[in-house]
């Protein structure tokens, strides 16, 4: 509606609550991790208020180097495995009846929701010697034996498209559904093959939203802390992971809280990047 | 091979990656055995019985259910007077408060775990059920404040005005014309905290996972330190509560719109 500025205190009630929720249980949490971050840890799993930058010096280390570039390399390739494959389905979806349409949706959905747990051990048992894909394999007569692929990278990477997936295929659907039809007819009228036409015109018209989708992937694929603990070695363990790691088993909430500090940061960047990019699409 | 042959080919390749962790677990679920074969032998629903049977597993159920209904209800109740307002009012500071709401879901996961952590260990309520209940409702109060807000948008502003001018104060207006054409989307929002709720694992396991078992937390350590076909059982229990949730949605919302909106919210 969107009339007017709220002036009296009776206008403003609605407000309260939510706010007060907001700032005493999300800002002030992360308040508090922000100044443990700086905090020195003692013997026996505590801490104690002072003001080092110890927490953030570790970073420059050659083993937190190794986790950083690895979830990072990881986080990309899985990004771009993800768009890639996305990117053309969300397209034939939205191409798709309505009824159709909504089926594959409540299926995404429900596989979107499904838990790191489940679709760790899922995987895992997919790629198992024992019970695996490769038994089906060799019962075709397409392999010799059967054999283990979890744990490993590419178990981890599978894992991570599957989570990644559905997430990445939402968030391109919007701007597809959008996405003019008369601009692919036309360009086949003009002569182009379909595949041609999505080559040029889909892909074209849609850059800004495969950047942006791009980045979100990288960022929720950033966040996977289960799968590589459950489909990969641990030199496999992400930043995700580190975190959680130290916090809980090795008691060292300051440097766990300068890790998630510094993934927030990242993060934040890589957001506010799309948001350039949404601006960019509502301007040109 | 035509084109249309190609495009089904693709989508049913997906499709069948997609389903296939879903059958592997039906398959564990429904398997007589306690380890699985391939081909699996024997067929019994036991292990669903044991879900009610075995206490471990029976009170993790119940502790996940209390919290996902618990948290989304305190979610909605966040949410809706917050989408209320920033619908009502022109507020120059509307959008960080919107972005404030989208925070927790947008960011890693891991993050927000860690915050709730520090903050529940500075208070001394660490590993506390309620602190679960807080926490599930902050991070999951994205969703039905993006859907309430879309609910919001969608009235027809010629029939608040009518209703003003015919003398209804903004108390009836609100609870006679607002409140019914939102109803719908604030169900939504309830149903998506619910589903992602009862899935949730890092922020449960860090704020109270040595006290509070649910059912994700009670899958990652039987998974660690002591396999059982239970787990899978539940599982398929999870996944017929979200086909049956997101399916009710459809059938009685607009999923397509909800959706479409949902990422247009969040930029």
């Amino acid at each position: 509606m969107r009339t007017g500025k709220p002036r009296s205190l009776a206008e403003h009630a609605p407000l309260i609550y939510p706010a007060l929720m907001l700032l005493v249980f999300f800002v002030i949490p992360f308040g508090i991790m922000l100044a443990v971050s700086f905090f020195q840890r003692v013997q026996g799993g505590f801490y104690e208020p002072s003001f080092t930058l110890d927490n953030y010096g570790r970073f420059l280390s050659a083993f937190f180097g190794n986790v950083l570039g690895f979830s990072l390399g990881l986080s990309a390739l899985a990004a771009v495995i993800c768009v890639g494959l996305a990117f053309p389905f969300t397209y034939l979806l939205t191409r798709l009846a309505r009824r159709r349409q909504i089926a594959w949706l409540v299926f995404l959905l429900s596989v979107l929701s499904l838990s790191e747990v489940i679709v760790g051990f899922a995987w895992s048992t997919l790629l198992s010697r024992s019970a695996g894909i490769s038994n089906l394999l060799v019962a075709v007569g397409l392999m010799a034996e059967p054999v283990s692929w979890s744990p490993g990278f590419a178990a981890l990477l599978i894992g991570m498209c599957y989570l990644a997936f559905p997430y990445t295929v939402l968030l391109l659907y919007p701007s597809l559904v959008r996405l003019d039809r008369e601009l692919v007819e036309a360009a086949m009228t003009m002569g182009a093959s379909p595949l041609r036409a999505f080559f040029t015109v889909v892909v074209g018209a849609a850059r800004n939203a495969i950047l942006s989708g791009l980045i979100l992937a990288f960022v929720f694929t950033l966040g996977i802390y289960l799968l590589p603990q459950l489909l990969g070695r641990p030199q496999h363990w992400t930043i995700s992971v580190m975190i959680t790691d130290q916090t809980i088993y090795q008691s060292n909430l300051p440097f766990g809280a300068a890790m998630a500090i510094f993934l927030m940061l990242v993060s934040l960047a890589l957001i506010g990047l799309t948001l350039l990019l949404g601006r960019q699409k509502a301007a040109g | 091979m035509s084109a249309a042959w190609s495009i089904r080919l693709f989508m049913g390749a997906v499709g069948l990656v997609l389903a296939a962790p879903l059958l592997v677990i039906g398959g564990v679920a429904l398997n007589e055995g306690r380890v699985l074969h391939f081909p699996p032998r024997g067929f019994s629903l036991q292990w669903f019985v044991d879900i009610w049977r075995d206490a471990g597993w029976f009170d993790a159920l119940i502790n996940s259910l209390s919290v996902a209904t618990l948290s989304a209800c305190l979610a909605v109740s966040i949410a809706l007077p917050l989408a209320y307002f920033l619908w009502r009012w022109r507020v120059r500071y509307a959008a960080a408060l919107y972005t404030l709401g989208t925070a927790p879901f947008v960011l890693p996961p891991v993050i927000s775990a860690l915050g709730f952590l520090a903050f529940w260990a500075t208070a001394g309520l660490y590993g506390d059920y309620l602190t679960v209940v807080v926490s599930h409702a902050i991070f999951f109060v994205t969703l039905p404040m993006v859907t309430i807000s879309l609910g919001f948008q969608s009235i027809d502003r010629g029939l608040v005005e009518a209703a003003a001018t015919m003398g209804a104060t903004p108390r009836q207006v609100f609870r006679t014309i607002v409140f019914p054409l939102v109803r719908p989307y604030i169900v939504s929002g309830f149903a998506f905290a619910f589903v992602l709720s009862l899935n949730e694992y890092i922020v449960a396991y860090m704020v109270a996972g040595f006290t509070v078992e649910t059912l994700p937390i009670k899958i990652f350590n039987s998974l660690r330190y002591g396999y059982t076909p239970v787990m899978a059982a539940v599982a398929v229990v999870f996944v017929l509560v979200a086909l049956l949730v997101f399916g009710l949605i459809a059938r009685f919302g607009d999923l397509p719109r909800l959706l479409g909106a949902l990422q247009g919210q969040e930029k």
